[in-house]
């Protein structure tokens, strides 16, 4: 035999070597038939479709998070303004990204410009005039600023959202950015397995944004209207209002609304917390209460802020709500509780997400998806059976019309979907329902490959050419073919992977893969076939073809 | 050796009047119905709104339920039986789809809840006791730990676990996801009688499962709509690309001679014109499969998307396989009209055509029969896709060539001596497609 020819075909059961290892092979060393079951079930993933599971799709309110910066902004500049005497009509917010300076003197404008410039705003924020008005400025947000903005809070988001649903203890979740072209501000969510999204879904949509305040004003007010009123229409530096939880009670028989002030910057925030358990309240039976632990730093720190406000309130805000505001008795150090009308789930979930950290911003429900097992089982047993026929059917046809050759297209074809397992394995794709619909359009792809060649072949035998000659000029001729119709569908999944999303993506994933696969094996497995076969038996016999 | 043709000798390029025909005909069908019968049926992911899959023990009663829904202040719902093999009327499954309200600050899953209260009243379901048609493993296994039916005392966390799954396993697999009494669970693997009477204490059964819930935003389904006709259009355009420098004029050669008439625009179209036809024949196909679509009642939908994007690439595949044999026999056959140059490339690969559609169509026709209700209307556009694609590469891509050709006035008899004629004996001979000319 040719040793080129040798050389070929130990190349190819290399191929198939690696292939089934990649199948079965992996992540033991199968032993046992189920040892390979699982092995195959553990290597080729199966998509929700199939398996069952939630399907999330959210937003997360990345605005936000630019509106706070510029808040706080507002906030600094504020601060430093009054700390150095310039005076100043007004610093107010204008939209998400820019706030207006007005009414500045302009005898103290070069030390408006020196605040602005020792507390570095410039690196944020372009300062110019605002368009129709005299004695203002306008400060804009930098692009740049923007978008390292929204990529911190993107990240943020993320790592809670991780640590969030990781603590659910649901098997091999998925969290993940879901990129649409030119907006990242979606993350998808895939619960395999999980059936009723609701906990999983309100886990992921709590704010989690714990704050412990000093109340600056004993008294409590039914609405903001009255607390402004009771203040003579101006808050106090440094103080602000927020409302009370419905359950709220600290003042029997109030059956409306509780507005607090407090104080705008808190003494302890949830970046602070050590650690949070929910156990059960002790003074009122049946109602359940979240203990936290502050972080060493942070206890000392609270230590030495309570010691010095001792018989005043202290309010535990949780995301912009205050659920309690007890008189702090003596020095604390470093553990609180949380009060309110807690049942042991919603304690439990509250603990949960105090532990995994606050969102940088609020989050919006695009899509949600359940598919529940026993559609999946029908959806996968569909499938399969599907696959499973139209392969059969193929080849038995292909035995029939080509004979011999057909056996040789027969294997191509199988060869074909082993690298296509393989190659799934590898890259970690997931199997879906159009994925198996890829999988079929393979197969017929591969026929149609098979098909070219063999009928370039049996016409260059009617031509009169020798087996051998014909067989070197069919394949010849074929390839430019072959290759135009691949590379063109290849483009075509090329942009269906790259703009697609979900399930597009899967179809795009197998196809590709599949129609690589597809030159390769309807080629040089083929032809190498044909070769060895050619090369074993005697030089005037005819094609069985 | 079987052969299906064996020298076939049609005239194409002379019946393609007819052709053109036919597919006006279905084009004017097809988009009548979309243009004057409400537009394209898009599905969920495209228009937003909730599906929920409900399978009962016994086939519903449709009123009852559609009432039902009312009752919950569901006004804008369709109900559709569906089943997973055939058309059968009397199934137990239907989709209950809701269309988005237009409160777009009503939380996400507002319609599934009140579409599961009207169920869970209409079915008299009651409260307090979970359903257990409805469970899922781990509160399952929680439950059985508590009650330990089989006595196993403490830390048999682990044998309830796998028997919480194996009885969920025999609900979703064996029963379709719905049981219709408790004694059916002895069945079940590991459910002794005890465990039964354990779980028959602890549920009740609502005589329905939810099989799937989806749930698309306003602003998704507008988005992806806006993305689907431009992913196509991108495709379509990278296709046209590649064709157009793969079979650009200079290539051509044969009975094709340049002339040098018209302004640039024409000029150019004359060289590209390959690539314009292939499209142009793809763009027909999608535009057909749309029309019919509408007329059998099937909703566009995001794999739906995929499959016309495969009915593309397989069209294209096809109208390929003989463009690439028009290039090589117009080498060859330097003397003949264009038309006759076309209508020999086609009969040439004719029953490589016939066989790898038929071999394809057969392929997505069992995805069709048998793929379920899920992947139906997919294999429906591949179906539809596979038979149209593979008619308008002969019956429209290669007459828009040769119309051009003799409107342009040079699809003519080339008289010409050119060096590299060869006799027609030989075709199929040493010759090789030579490699692209000009790149």
């Amino acid at each position: 035999m040719n040793p080129n020819l040798k050389y070929k075909i130990g190349f190819i059961v290399a191929v198939v070597i690696i292939c089934v290892y990649f199948t079965l092979g992996l992540p033991t060393f199968p032993t046992s038939f189920t040892q390979l079951k699982q092995n195959f079930e553990h290597q080729i993933k199966l998509g929700l479709d199939l398996q069952g599971g939630t399907h999330l799709i959210l937003q997360v309110q990345l605005q936000e998070a630019v509106a706070q910066e510029t808040d706080q902004a507002v906030d600094r500049l504020t601060t430093q303004l009054r700390e150095k005497n310039v005076h100043y009509e007004e610093v107010r917010r204008v939209d998400d990204e820019h706030f207006i300076v007005r009414g500045v003197p302009s005898d103290q404008f070069n030390q408006f410009r020196d605040v602005v410039h020792d507390n570095n705003f410039e690196g944020n924020w372009t300062m110019g005039t605002a368009p129709g008005e005299t004695n203002a400025t306008l400060f804009t947000m930098r692009p740049t600023t923007k978008a390292a903005i929204q990529e911190t809070t993107m990240s943020q988001t993320l790592e809670t959202l991780e640590r969030r649903i990781n603590a659910l203890g649901l098997t091999e979740p998925t969290i993940q950015k879901h990129g649409r072209v030119g907006q990242d501000n979606e993350i998808m969510v895939q619960l395999p397995g999980e059936g009723d999204p609701a906990a999983a879904m309100r886990v992921i949509q709590a704010g989690g944004q714990l704050e412990l305040k000093l109340v600056e004003d004993p008294q409590t007010y039914p609405s903001e209207a009255a607390a402004l009123a009771a203040k003579g229409g101006v808050l106090p530096a440094g103080s602000e209002l927020v409302q009370g939880t419905a359950e709220n009670r600290t003042q029997p028989g109030q059956n409306g609304e509780v507005w607090y002030l407090l104080q705008r910057t808190p003494a302890v925030t949830g970046r602070d917390l050590r650690s949070a358990t929910e156990s059960r309240n002790s003074e009122m039976p049946g109602q359940w209460q979240i203990n936290f632990v502050l972080s060493s730093d942070a206890g000392r720190n609270f230590g030495r802020f309570t010691e010095a406000n001792i018989g005043r309130q202290m309010a535990i805000v949780l995301d912009h709500k205050v659920y309690s505001a007890p008189t702090i008795q003596g020095r604390i150090e470093d553990t609180g509780r949380i009060d309110g009308n807690f049942s042991q789930e919603s304690a439990h979930e509250l603990a949960q997400v105090l532990r995994a950290g606050a969102l940088p911003a609020s989050i919006k429900y695009l899509e949600e998806a359940t598919v529940g097992p026993s559609l999946g089982a029908d959806s996968i047993r569909h499938g399969v059976q599907a696959s499973i026929l139209s392969l059969l059917v193929v080849m038995a046809f292909m035995l029939v019309y080509y004979r011999l050759s057909g056996a040789n297209a027969v294997l191509a074809l199988l060869l074909n979907l082993v690298i296509l397992l393989a190659a799934m394995a590898m890259f970690g794709a997931v199997l879906t329902l159009p994925g198996i619909a890829g999988v079929i359009l393979t197969i017929g792809m591969g026929v149609d490959s098979n098909v070219l060649v063999f009928e370039r072949i049996r016409e260059e035998i009617r031509n009169g050419k020798s087996a051998s000659a014909a067989v070197e000029a069919g394949f010849d001729k074929a390839f430019l073919t072959i290759i135009d119709t691949h590379v063109t569908t290849v483009v075509s999944a090329f942009f269906l992977f790259i703009f697609g999303t979900g399930p597009i993506r899967g179809f795009a994933i197998t196809l590709t893969i599949g129609l690589i696969a597809n030159v390769f094996t309807a080629i040089y497995v083929s032809k190498t076939i044909f070769q060895y076969h050619l090369a074993k038996m005697d030089r005037q016999a005819e094609l069985s073809i | 050796m079987i052969e299906l043709f064996k020298q076939p000798n049609i005239d194409w390029m002379g019946k393609a009047k007819y052709f053109f025909a036919l597919s006006g005909l279905l084009l004017i069908i097809g988009w009548s119905a979309i243009l004057f019968k409400g537009g394209i049926k898009y599905g969920i992911d495209f228009k937003g709104g909730t599906n929920v899959d409900v399978v009962f023990a016994q086939p519903p009663n449709i009123d009852k339920l559609r009432s039902g829904l009312r009752a919950q202040g569901l006004n804008n719902t369709e109900i559709q039986s569906i089943s997973s093999n055939g058309l059968a009327s009397n199934s137990n499954e239907v989709l209950i789809f809701v269309e988005q309200s237009a409160q777009t600050d009503q939380a996400l899953d507002d319609s599934k809840a009140k579409v599961l209260t009207a169920l869970k009243a209409e079915y008299g379901v009651t409260e307090g006791k979970p359903d257990f048609n409805s469970v899922t493993p781990n509160p399952l296994a929680n439950l059985l730990v508590e009650k330990d039916p089989l006595g196993l005392g403490f830390n048999a966390g682990d044998r309830y676990q796998t028997l919480a799954k194996s009885l969920l396993a025999y609900r979703d697999r064996d029963k379709g996801g719905v049981l219709s009494n408790f004694s059916e669970l002895s069945q079940a693997a590991g459910a002794t009688p005890a465990v039964v009477a354990a779980i028959e204490n602890i549920y009740t059964l609502a005589p329905f499962g939810i099989r799937g819930v989806e749930i698309v935003g306003p602003k998704v389904g507008a988005e992806l709509r806006n993305q689907a006709i431009r992913v196509t259009l991108y495709a379509l355009a990278g296709m046209l690309v590649y064709i157009a420098f793969r079979f650009y004029g200079g290539q051509i050669g044969g009975s094709i001679t340049w002339s040098s008439k018209g302004g640039f625009l024409l000029r150019f179209v004359d060289r590209i014109i390959f690539g314009v036809a292939a499209v142009l024949a793809v763009f027909h196909d999608v535009l057909i499969t749309l029309g019919l679509f509408k007329i059998f009642g099937f909703e566009i939908s995001l794999t739906v998307i995929a499959a016309l994007l495969t009915l593309v690439g397989y069209s294209m595949n096809d109208t390929i396989v003989i463009f690439d044999r028009i290039r090589e026999n117009n080498r060859l056959l330097r003397k003949e009209p264009f038309a006759d140059v076309v209508n020999k490339s086609i009969n040439q690969t004719l029953s490589r055509t016939i066989l790898t559609s038929g071999l394809t169509f057969l392929t997505v026709l069992v995805l069709f029969l048998m793929g379920g209700q899920v992947l139906r209307a997919f294999s429906f556009a591949l179906v539809v896709g596979i038979v149209v694609g593979t008619y308008s590469s002969f019956g429209i891509a290669a007459p828009l060539v040769v119309a051009w050709n003799r409107w342009r006035g040079h699809g003519g008899v080339n008289t010409g001596t050119a060096a590299g004629n060869k006799s027609r004996g030989t075709e199929g001979g040493t010759t090789r497609l030579a490699p692209a000319g000009r790149r």
